[in-house]
């Protein structure tokens, strides 16, 4: 079985209406997801479509109203398991201020395992690796707050790594950041999934951010409509478009060229394919 | 109306070990009606310099005029000011804080003194603007998503029919449509109303496609001021300052490298094809 498995998935909040009358509202709405250990997987959708209330169920956050979630073969339901759960799946959200909670960055860092229960010594030698291993360990004597955006979410992911996660889920990690910092905390989670074969799971907004992923999911209304390899879903401009969504700039060019009668592939993902496409034609 | 910064230094925690220069000496003039974009690293100082178009903050030295009068002069009506210069937060957590959406948005107007069938009226005509679906208009602003949140923040704004409007990061956390959809409506409110708009975004290619000035931050310094054409063509060393040129940018010289006369001052999709159509003698 996969490190993440969903089965029929269903999750309603309750909400209240002007009459204060109770009604549920479908957020989730019957997802089957399965992810293989060591994947990348990104995870597209609009506003709404229910990315942060799956992302919820994955470390426990949240569990479904109907169907099953299990993390690496633990029923996110049963609670004996709920300590596991959080260490194995970690998680990472848009804003980086909102995760800061010690005053120096080591601390931060070092929080995490802390909670765990984590013994000291254990706990510096894991600090110090996770700090390196997101580019940061000249800041660990640093103030978080002094940080640039990017700086942040990198302490934030470490502090993640520090837990020792199977999986990290990431809810639009790059939505503050500057396009350095985006390019930063994108290498360091591909660094991350390739290197110790951490399970990655990358919600975003951004198109460019999914092309190096190894499959990606497209939520509509709180239902999977689309699945498949990066080409194979940006191959569908058109269909895509319809669900709110976009290509990255230079699929979207490749494909208004194809459309004007110049003979480019479909789904082209880099700039370097489509330069090669046009120097062929040239 | 027109705004003009002339040497103004902004200081965080001043006489503090603290103290935090985030403006250096700016001195800056936004004409009536224009399109601006402000990009900058995280940390640049766009956040601070946009606080001081609508009398948020007062510069530590150097003054803000508005159509020629000074905004920090004793008989200024600020409170005037900021009714006409509408700001949306960069968080829009910050902005919201009533009980549910419409009433939030309501706020705005109702403190113009407006009637309360005006600021409903008003209030339901923004929410359209925005593309906020009626289910939603009942809930607690903080029940929603993230983007429809954003979404909220900018229809509060609207609600107060500004002259000028401030916008800081507007489309972080929306999808690509909704990116499009509140782009556009700026861009329509421009057209049709003569507002002038300034634009804070980390998207440069949001930018290359929507306004006609760019003003780029750098540690609270403001290296470039120009066209997006004028300023993109720096790509080098906006690459140094954090900050990137449109994916269409390093198509364009990459293709031109491997002997395609293509232009490489295009920075949207749409120049960028016109210019290889015609390379390719199309
Ligand atoms: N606490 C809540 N109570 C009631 N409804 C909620 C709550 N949180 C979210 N929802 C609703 O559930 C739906 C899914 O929300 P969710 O946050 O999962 O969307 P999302 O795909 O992450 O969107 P975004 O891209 O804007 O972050 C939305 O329509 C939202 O309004
Ligand atoms: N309330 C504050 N107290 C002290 N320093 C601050 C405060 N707000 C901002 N700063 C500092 O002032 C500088 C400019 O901050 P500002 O928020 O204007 O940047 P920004 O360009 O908007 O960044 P971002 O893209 O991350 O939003 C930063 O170094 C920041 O740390
Ligand atoms: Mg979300
Ligand atoms: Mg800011």
């Amino acid at each position: 079985m996969g490190i993440v498995k969903t089965a029929k998935l269903i999750y309603d909040y309750i909400r209240y209406d002007e009459n204060e009358k109770e009604e549920t509202f479908r957020a989730i709405d019957g997802v089957d997801l399965e992810v293989e250990p060591g994947q990348f997987i990104a995870v597209l959708g609009h506003n709404g479509s229910g990315k942060s209330t799956l992302a919820k169920h994955l470390n426990a956050l949240l569990v479904p109203s109907e169907g099953t979630v299990w993390l690496d073969n633990m029923d996110t339901r049963d609670d004996s398991h709920i300590w596991d759960i959080r260490q194995e799946a970690g998680m990472v959200f848009q804003n980086p201020d909102n995760q800061i909670v010690a005053s120096v960055v080591e601390e931060d860092v070092g929080f995490g395992p802390e909670n765990l229960g984590v013994e000291t010594p254990e706990i510096w030698k894991r600090v110090a690796k996770s700090l390196e291993g997101v580019g940061m360990t000249a800041y660990r004597k640093h103030s978080p707050n002094k940080l640039s955006g990017g700086q942040k979410q990198r302490v934030a992911i470490a502090g993640v790594v520090a837990m020792q996660p199977k999986c990290i889920i990431l809810d639009e990690p790059t939505a503050m950041l500057d396009p350095n910092g985006r390019k930063e905390v994108l290498k360091v989670v591909h660094e991350l999934n390739r290197e110790e074969k951490v399970t990655v799971i990358l919600i975003t907004h951004y198109m460019e951010e999914v092309t190096d992923a190894d499959y990606v999911y497209v939520m509509d209304h709180g239902k999977v409509v689309m699945k498949g390899t990066p080409r194979e879903i940006f191959s569908q401009v058109e269909t895509l478009k319809a669900y709110r969504l976009d290509v990255p700039q230079v699929t979207l060019l490749a494909h208004e060229l194809k459309e004007s009668g110049v003979d480019v592939p479909d789904g082209v993902l880099t700039t370097g394919e489509l330069v090669d496409a046009l120097c062929r034609l040239n | 109306m027109s705004i003009e910064l002339r040497n103004v230094t902004y200081k965080y925690s001043t006489g503090t070990a603290y103290e935090m220069v985030a403006l250096d000496n700016i001195s800056l003039q936004i004409p009536d009606g224009q399109f601006i974009g402000i990009i900058g690293h995280t940390g640049s100082g766009k956040s601070t310099l946009i606080q001081h178009f609508n009398g948020l903050i007062r510069p530590t030295s150097g003054q803000v005029l508005f159509d020629g009068e000074d905004i920090w002069g004793e008989k200024y009506d600020r409170r005037h000011l900021r009714s006409q210069v509408g700001l949306v937060f960069q968080y829009p957590e910050h902005q919201l804080f009533e009980t549910d959406v419409l009433t939030d948005v309501c706020f705005g107007p109702k403190n113009l003194g407006c009637s309360e069938e005006e600021c409903k009226e008003r209030a339901l005509e923004a929410l359209h603007q925005v593309g906020l679906k009626e289910k939603y208009y009942h809930m607690s602003p903080f029940d929603l998503s993230g983007g429809q949140k954003r979404r909220v923040a900018i229809a509060g704004v609207l609600a107060m029919n500004p002259k000028m409007l401030v916008l800081d990061e507007p489309t972080a956390g929306l999808d690509p449509k909704g990116r499009d959809d509140i782009l556009d409506k700026v861009k329509e409110l421009h057209e049709t109303r003569g507002i002038s708009i300034a634009i804070v975004s980390h998207s440069m290619e949001d930018m290359a496609k929507y306004v006609e000035r760019i003003i780029v931050m750098n540690h609270g310094h403001m290296p470039f001021d120009g066209t997006p054409r004028e300023v993109f063509s720096h790509y080098l060393e906006l690459e140094k300052i954090g900050l990137a040129a449109p994916q269409i940018t390093y198509i364009m010289h990459a293709l031109a490298e491997h002997g395609l006369a293509v232009n490489t001052e295009a920075t949207t999709v749409s120049e960028a094809k016109e210019s290889i159509l015609k390379a390719l003698g199309r």
